[in-house]
Formats: structure tokens, C-alpha cells, sequence
């Protein structure tokens, strides 16, 4: 249905590769836009403070929220911008919708822009919600009469026709962000600007919304949403920007947006326990277990689907006849997800002998579930009397992740429903 | 894709500032929060309009006893009682603009925070319905003042000049106090204090003349002095003294008005400056 740009355009000239991005023009510009919030370290907020302390220097650290960010979004087309919280999103929205002024760097803009900032649209709690209507109606750029036309509409989208009197202050929050959407919407603006509108909200209201972006999008509207719902990222948005402690990590696909976003949040988010293992080492000693990407560089965490690709190095504590070594993987609840299992190679002969190391390699598919997982290995040694002694290692912790999933592994399948005459 | 949006052409976005969005929508914005405001406070409450004749009625009633009856500045005052009353219905207004105005932006938080909202609508909304309010009660002055026997005069007309001196002198001062607020919590402390001092500094209770002279150049300084000073002139008592007479001349009349031109001058650079980073000081 809609054709996504697959190519990176950190150049705006590869923006031009999109079909949809290709025939559309720009709608917002945004060219090297800085801002840099001065906390102060102690804030000086009466003049007293200042006259009493007239020498100090009032200590302001700086805080870097937008680095030199650029990029295109073209009309009709469903932007995202995803990011962490603090990497700048909200203020990027901001200095979109005119709230802040960026210190430096240009925004341009056509068109009519109606934004739903913070989870509203500037609601006077004292009015009631027929004036804070009209109001908003205005400020998204319709005409009195406009706004006042549009009323009823706004209400009935909203549900809140019987409320039209009272005050926002007595609304409940649900009813607020309801009243707030409804007055975006109805505003019937060329470019909407949304801030995590996802985030709240009951499920209908969520799916509600959803349907709404769709429906705009189908009928021309550019729209900027800001979210962590990586799955609205894939499923709405036709490209996105990943944002990182103030800078553009990534523009394009949003497909790979998503997965740089996962990327950065959890691929070097700690956590992970590659401490060597306390057990009773009585058939083994652990020197080091490491999972590897693709590339072969360690990482703590990996993307569901990504192969788990083990590098585990083994000391026997004593000789080790016939080993058995199991790679099994346990999910959070401690629910074994699977197990690998191997011996010796058959030419390096049958048993290890006292400090001789044992590298266990390996690369395992990776059906898992996005969700926490602990790694470990059983190894096993025959006795004499042909039953096994067997010791249990945990090795690590590690993340995957990516789009939630119902069940514990994705499988692929096929799955085919006919309709069949009754007999 | 919608065709018509491939001719619209891109434009600046400037960011926050005074009157962001544009003159026609900052005054549309303008009137419905004037109004909305105005509507509130008289179909609101129970007892609407007379709350907000009622406090300057009272004050009136106070002062006109302890000045007739106490100090007795007016008995040599011609027509004092009505002039009293004129002058606490315009002062009223004056005060309870500015003073209101400090807390405005701020009050309009979310507003400021999630809209790009002209900042400069919200501080001239308070004096503006304040006008409205202002012009209820003046009605209710001119019903006194015509039962107290003075009769209409052309001169009447001139009081327009007269309020929209003050208008904008109140406008300004809101502009100041409403910018600076945000940044400095203390501002409505001492604004509360300036705008007494100026209740007692600006004749109102008594007239100019009575100042001593070593007063009156001082006195004369206060932008607000000539404006009641005309004012009574125009209104109450064609044979008061002048802001010319008062003064001694127009030079020294010169100094009110260039700190009226400085106090405006100051507003429109204060909120100019301050606007832009309204919403990141909240």
C-alpha cells in the first residue's frame, strides 16, 4: 500500500529514493536545528537572591538537547521520531510547533499545523469545554466562526456532547485527552503534530486513534508522530527518525529506524551478567562465555531473530570422560526454552583431561520471544558406573528484543483457512 | 496526496514570540478570551456584576467617610465625593489589571507550554476585560455624578483621551510585570507594593493642588498624575487645575511624559525579549 524509502538519507538527496517521498514535496524543512537548555545549578528566582548574593555567579550547566539536526518530511507522508527519553523528541516537537525557540538552525514549514503536545492541546482548566474548543479551534488556525462551526463535530468525535458546560478542570483525564484529540482532528490541518498520544488512553481509544492517523494519512495529511510504540512505527509510520541524546541517529526506513531504536536502547543497556559463575565448580571452571552479532563483536543483548552466536571457554577440574555439554536457555520465569546439546569431537578423542580447556562455540537460531533470558550450560562427565555427573553453570543474561509477541518463541508457519460447504 | 498542498509554499517558522500566528489571530484570540473572561465573571458567580461594583463602592464608602468626616480633605473640594468615587473606579482598574496580569502567564501555563499561543494576548486579555468591566462602572460613576447635580458638557467626550492613556500605560505595565514574573517569583510582591505607593502617590484621594510645592515636582513625575488630573478637569470640575498649572509649565510636564514613553518603550522590549522563552521558564 505504501511504498517506504529504502534508503538511508542521512543526504537529502537520497531522501529522493522513496517513491512516496519522491513525487511529494517537502512540507517541513528542519535544517541544523541547536537548543540548549542553562539549568542553573542553583536557581536564582527572586530578585532577593540576586541582590543579597550580587558576586555569585549563577552556575548554569549547560544541557545539549538538540544537536545540528536535519531532515525532510514530505507531504502526506506519516513521520516518525522515536528516541529515548531525554534524546530530544519532545523538544524537536516543540521548536516544530512553535512553542521553543531553537537557538540556532531554520524550520520551514507549509502549511497549517495543528500539534497535540504533552499529551493536549492547552486546555484553560477554568473554562468550560465549548470556549477552551473554540479557542484551540483558533490557535490551530480556523477563524471564530470556524471553530464555533465546528463544535458540534469536535464533540460528538469526542463522546462528550452532555459535558459541552462543564469545566475542564472537573473532566477527567480520559475525557481531556479525548477532547484534546478530537479538537486536532477536527482542525482538519495540513500537519499534525503528535506527542505520544499512544502512550495513554484505553485500548479503543488507542485503536481509535489509529484509525484516525489512517484515515488523514489516506486523505493527504502529513503527520509527525513522536512514540516509543516501536509497532506504530512499523505498522503506520512510512519513514522515521531515531534520535540519541540530542543528535539524528538515523532517518529513513522505518523498519530499520525500529530496530535502531531497539539497538539503542538495550544492545549496551548493562544488565547483562557476564560475571563468572559461582557454582561448585567440580567438573568445570568457567574462564569466560560471551555471545557474539554477526560481526563477531561481543554484545550483551541481541535482536530477536539474530542468531545467538556463543563463545564459551571451559577449564576441567579434573579429567572428564566422555563429556556432555549443554547450551540450554531459560526465560525469565525460569521456564526452560531449550537446550543444545554436544560432545568432543570425535577426532580430538573421548575425554578431557585435568586443566585442559574446552571452547564451546556455537551458533544457535534464535526462535526466542523478546523478553529476558539466562544462558547456561550443563556438563556432564561419565562415571564409571555409566551415569552422568552433572554440573550446572550459568553462564549470562541477555535481552532480545523487539516487537512484543504473544508465547515464549516465534515459529514460522503457515496457516491457510478455507471456507468449506456444509455437507 | 492532496493537490493542494503541493502549491502551498514553505515558510519561516519563527518560533514563539509576542504575537505569534499573526495580527488577525491574535486579536480573534484577544476577543474570545476577553469575552470568555468577562462572561465568567458576570454569569458565573451568583451575584455577577455586583461583586465587582461592590469593591469599589465599599473602598469608596470607607475613604469618602474617613476624608469627609476624619481628616476632611473635602470639604474645600468641590463636588469630592463624586470626584472620589471617579477616581476609584478608574484606579480600580489600573490595580486590579496589573495585578491580575503578573500571575497571567504563568496562570495560563498549559496553555503557553503545549500552543504556540501569542504570548501577548494573554496579558492584554486581562486588561481588556478589565476595560469592560471598567466601562460598567463608569456608568454606574456617571449615574452618581449627574444625581449630584453636574450637569453634561461636551468636554465629557474627552475622557475617551483620558482612558486611553490609561489603557495603555496599564497595558504596559501589565506586559512588564506578566514577562518578568516567570523569571522572578518576587515581581508580584513588589509590584504589590508599587501599586500601593502609586494609590497614595497619585492624587486621587486628595487633589494635586494640595501637595506642597516641594512635593509637586516629584508628584508630577507620575505618569499617572496628569491622566486624572484631566480627568477631572474634563469631568467633574472644569475650574480645577490643570497637569499644566500643576506642573509649572510643560517642561516639567516633559518628565511625566517621557517616563510614560520610557515605561511603554520598556514593555514592547521586555516582551519582545522575554516572549520566545515564556514557555521554557515555567
Amino acid at each position: 500500500m505504501h511504498s517506504r524509502t529504502t534508503v538511508d538519507d542521512e543526504h537529502p538527496a537520497a531522501a529522493l529514493g522513496g517513491v512516496a517521498a519522491g513525487r511529494s514535496p517537502v512540507v517541513i524543512e528542519a535544517r541544523g536545528i541547536e537548543k540548549t537548555f542553562r539549568v542553573p545549578e542553583h536557581r536564582m528566582d527572586t530578585f532577593k537572591e540576586r541582590v543579597t548574593h550580587p558576586f555569585t555567579r549563577v552556575e548554569y550547566r549547560e544541557l545539549r538537547a538538540l544537536r545540528d539536526i536535519s531532515f525532510d518530511v514530505h507531504s502526506g507522508e506519516f513521520f516518525g521520531i522515536v528516541g529515548q527519553n531525554g534524546s530530544g523528541k519532545s523538544t524537536l516537537l516543540k521548536i516544530l510547533a512553535s512553542i521553543y525557540a531553537a537557538d540556532a538552525g531554520r524550520v520551514r514549514m507549509a502549511g497549517r499545523l495543528a500539534p497535540f503536545i504533552e499529551l493536549g492541546v492547552g486546555f484553560n482548566p477554568e473554562l468550560t469545554a465549548r470556549e477552551n474548543t473554540v479557542i484551540n479551534g483558533v490557535l490551530m488556525g480556523l477563524s471564530k466562526r470556524e471553530a464555533r462551526r465546528r463544535l458540534d463535530a469536535v464533540l460528538e468525535f469526542a463522546e462528550l456532547e452532555e459535558f459541552v458546560e462543564l469545566k475542564l478542570k472537573n473532566y477527567s483525564s480520559g475525557m481531556m485527552v479525548r477532547l484534546a484529540f478530537a479538537i486536532m482532528v477536527q482542525a482538519e490541518a495540513d500537519i499534525m503534530l503528535i506527542d505520544e498520544v499512544l502512550a495513554v488512553g484505553d485500548a479503543a481509544f488507542v485503536q481509535r486513534c489509529m484509525d484516525v492517523f489512517e484515515q488523514k494519512r489516506r486523505a493527504g495529511a502529513t503527520v509527525v508522530l513522536v512514540t516509543h510504540d516501536m509497532t506504530a512505527v512499523q505498522s503506520m509510520c512510512d519513514r522515521a527518525m531515531v534520535l540519541d541524546a540530542g543528535e539524528v541517529q538515523y532517518v529513513g526506513d522505518a523498519e530499520q529506524a525500529a530496530l535502531q531504536y531497539y539497538r539503542l536502547n538495550f544492545a549496551h543497556a548493562g544488565g547483562a551478567n557476564t560475571d563468572v559463575a559461582t557454582v561448585p565448580d567440580f567438573n568445570a571452571r568457567l574462564l569466560h562465555a560471551r555471545l557474539l552479532d554477526e560481526a563477531g563483536d561481543p554484545v550483551d543483548n541481541i535482536a530477536a531473530g539474530q542468531p545467538l552466536i556463543l563463545d564459551v571457554l571451559l577449564e576441567a577440574r579434573r579429567e572428564l570422560l566422555a563429556p556432555r555439554f549443554v547450551i540450554h536457555v531459560a526465560n525469565a520465569e525460569g521456564v526452560l526454552v531449550f537446550g543444545v546439546v554436544t560432545t568432543l569431537e570425535k577426532s580430538k578423542g573421548d575425554r578431557v583431561t585435568e586443566g585442559e580447556h574446552v571452547r564451546l562455540s556455537g551458533r544457535i537460531e534464535n526462535p526466542l520471544a523478546p523478553g529476558r533470558y539466562a544462558i547456561g550450560c550443563w556438563v556432564g562427565r561419565d562415571r564409571s558406573t555409566g551415569d552422568m555427573a552433572v554440573q550446572g553453570l550459568r553462564l549470562f543474561d541477555f535481552l532480545v528484543y523487539g516487537n512484543p509477541r504473544d508465547g515464549v518463541v516465534s515459529v514460522e508457519g503457515e496457516l491457510r483457512a478455507t471456507p468449506e460447504a456444509t455437507p | 496526496m492532496s493537490e493542494d498542498v503541493s502549491r502551498l509554499e514553505l515558510r519561516e517558522v519563527r518560533g514563539p514570540s509576542a504575537l505569534g500566528g499573526g495580527w488577525r489571530r491574535s486579536l480573534e484570540l484577544l476577543s474570545l478570551i476577553a469575552v470568555t473572561d468577562f462572561k465568567r465573571t458576570y454569569f458565573g458567580t451568583a451575584l455577577g456584576y455586583v461583586w465587582s461594583i461592590a469593591r469599589p463602592l465599599m473602598l469608596f464608602g470607607v475613604l469618602l467617610a474617613v476624608f469627609t468626616q476624619v481628616f476632611r480633605i473635602g470639604d474645600d473640594v468641590p463636588n469630592y465625593p463624586v470626584l472620589l468615587l471617579f477616581n476609584i473606579v478608574l484606579f480600580s482598574f489600573f490595580q486590579e489589571a496589573t495585578l491580575t496580569a503578573v500571575y497571567s502567564v504563568v496562570n495560563q501555563e498549559s496553555v503557553v507550554r503545549k500552543t504556540q499561543f501569542p504570548r501577548l494576548v494573554i496579558p492584554v486579555a486581562v486588561v481588556v476585560t478589565g476595560l469592560f468591566n471598567l466601562g460598567l462602572n463608569l456608568v454606574v460613576v456617571f449615574v452618581f455624578i449627574l444625581a449630584w447635580g453636574i450637569d453634561p458638557t461636551w468636554s465629557w467626550l474627552l475622557l475617551t483621551v483620558t482612558l486611553t492613556l490609561l489603557f495603555v500605560l496599564t497595558t504596559a505595565v501589565s506586559m512588564i510585570v506578566s514577562s518578568l514574573y516567570p523569571r522572578f517569583r518576587d515581581t508580584a510582591i513588589i509590584w504589590g507594593v508599587a501599586a500601593t505607593v502609586l494609590f497614595y502617590g497619585t492624587p486621587l484621594l486628595y487633589p494635586a493642588e494640595v501637595a506642597p510645592d516641594s512635593l509637586q515636582a516629584v508628584m508630577q513625575l507620575n505618569p499617572l498624575a496628569p491622566i486624572f488630573e484631566l480627568a477631572r478637569v474634563w469631568v467633574i470640575d472644569p475650574t480645577a487645575p490643570g497637569p499644566l498649572d500643576l506642573a509649572g509649565g510643560g517642561a516639567a510636564l516633559a518628565g511625566a511624559a517621557a517616563i510614560y514613553l520610557a515605561v511603554c518603550a520598556f514593555a514592547v522590549w521586555i516582551f519582545n525579549r522575554e516572549a520566545p522563552r515564556i514557555a521554557e521558564q515555567l
